[in-house]
């Protein structure tokens, strides 16, 4: 029997089933919630007594990572890593890393002020995607289609602030069906697929009401998933493709913290017992 | 128990545990459970939806 630590900010259905397949494979599942767990430079592996691995399941970005760096610094085998976790967790980032690997992805631009990236859309022409680079569930992801709309993004960047509304993340339009492909990957080995049908609008987030529907996974798809999870680094990973009319399948997204309750109801594989199988087989390794 | 914003009855499942968030039905609040023990349930103030939350 082997014992496994799940970290969380936010008790969600996935951690639940996660605990519950543990336990299910007769393993100890401990929650540890993340808000109320102290560490400090002279805490002890010991101390924490987190068993043979954590799985990071926090729902916010930052807390998840520097909790992350916490258990690397301690030597405590966690998934997805530091290094996996905080590239997925940035657009541009992870961008670069699939352009880097040769992973087809969508032409995108980066500008380091409003002014640059103002003048770059005036030259690049309209429309183009704006994209947060931190966060998630499609929050503050637009087409812009005029100087108008850009203006109107410039001015609410100006009075928010955040040091990422300075980072300005735009990218290509692709032309595909209504629909994106969600799939998750487990130690590189795609194992579950789905599509995400906009229910009108622009985006295709579950988190915003797609709808989900079982993909059955291409042998193109399935070659872009696990490049794209080898060049981030592997472990656990949700990759977001869309079929582009010209260039085929291109990958816009790698995900760390993937949600998966939906596509588990629908999966012919049992993604939360194979999580837990993939976390305990990797501390064996 | 009773929401502790506008007093009624919040719906919490005997399975639900430490860390899940209840909402409530009237006023729609959200609450995370701080401690359970057996019927002793503790609320807190759920977090609001961070810039950095997500997958």
């Amino acid at each position: 029997m082997s014992k496994i630590s799940i970290v969380f900010d936010r008790l969600r259905t996935e951690e639940k089933m996660l605990k519950k397949e543990a336990a299910e494979l007769g393993h100890t599942a401990v929650m540890l919630d993340a808000k109320i767990t102290q560490i400090n430079t002279e805490t002890k592996k010991e101390d924490l007594d987190l068993g043979d691995v954590v799985l990071e399941r926090c729902v916010s970005y930052f807390r998840g990572l520097h909790f992350t760096s916490a258990l690397e610094f301690l030597d405590i085998p966690v998934l997805n890593k530091f290094d996996v976790a905080h590239t997925c967790g940035n657009k541009m980032f992870m961008t670069l890393l699939l352009k880097k690997n040769n992973i087809p992805t969508p032409k995108t631009y980066f500008s380091f002020s409003s002014e640059s990236a103002t003048e770059n859309l005036e030259k690049v022409g309209y429309p183009l995607v704006i994209k947060p680079v931190i966060g998630s569930w499609g929050r503050g992801v637009m087409p812009i289609k005029d100087k108008d709309a850009m203006d109107a993004i410039v001015e609410v960047r100006e009075i928010t602030d955040s040091p990422h509304d300075r980072i300005y993340y735009l990218q290509e339009v692709v032309k595909r069906p209504p629909r994106d492909i969600r799939i998750i990957t487990i130690g590189d080995e795609p194992i579950a697929g789905m599509y995400r049908k906009s229910t009108g609008g622009f985006k295709t987030n579950i988190a915003l009401g797609a709808d989900p529907e079982i993909c059955e996974i291409t042998k193109e798809m399935e070659e872009m998933a696990i490049k794209a999870s080898k060049a981030m680094g592997g472990g656990i990973l949700g990759v977001d493709m869309m079929e582009d009319e010209e260039k085929g399948i291109v990958v816009h997204e790698v995900n760390n913290t993937v949600e998966f309750k939906g596509l588990a109801k629908v999966s012919k594989r049992n993604i939360p017992k194979e999580m837990i199988q993939f976390a305990l087989d990797y501390t064996r390794k | 128990m009773n929401c502790p914003e506008c007093d009624a009855k919040l719906n919490i499942p005997e399975d639900a545990s430490v860390g899940e968030i209840v909402s409530c039905p009237d006023c729609g609040a959200d609450f995370e459970i701080s401690k359970k023990e057996g019927s002793n349930i503790e609320l807190k103030q759920a977090e609001s939806v961070g810039e950095d939350w997500g997958e």
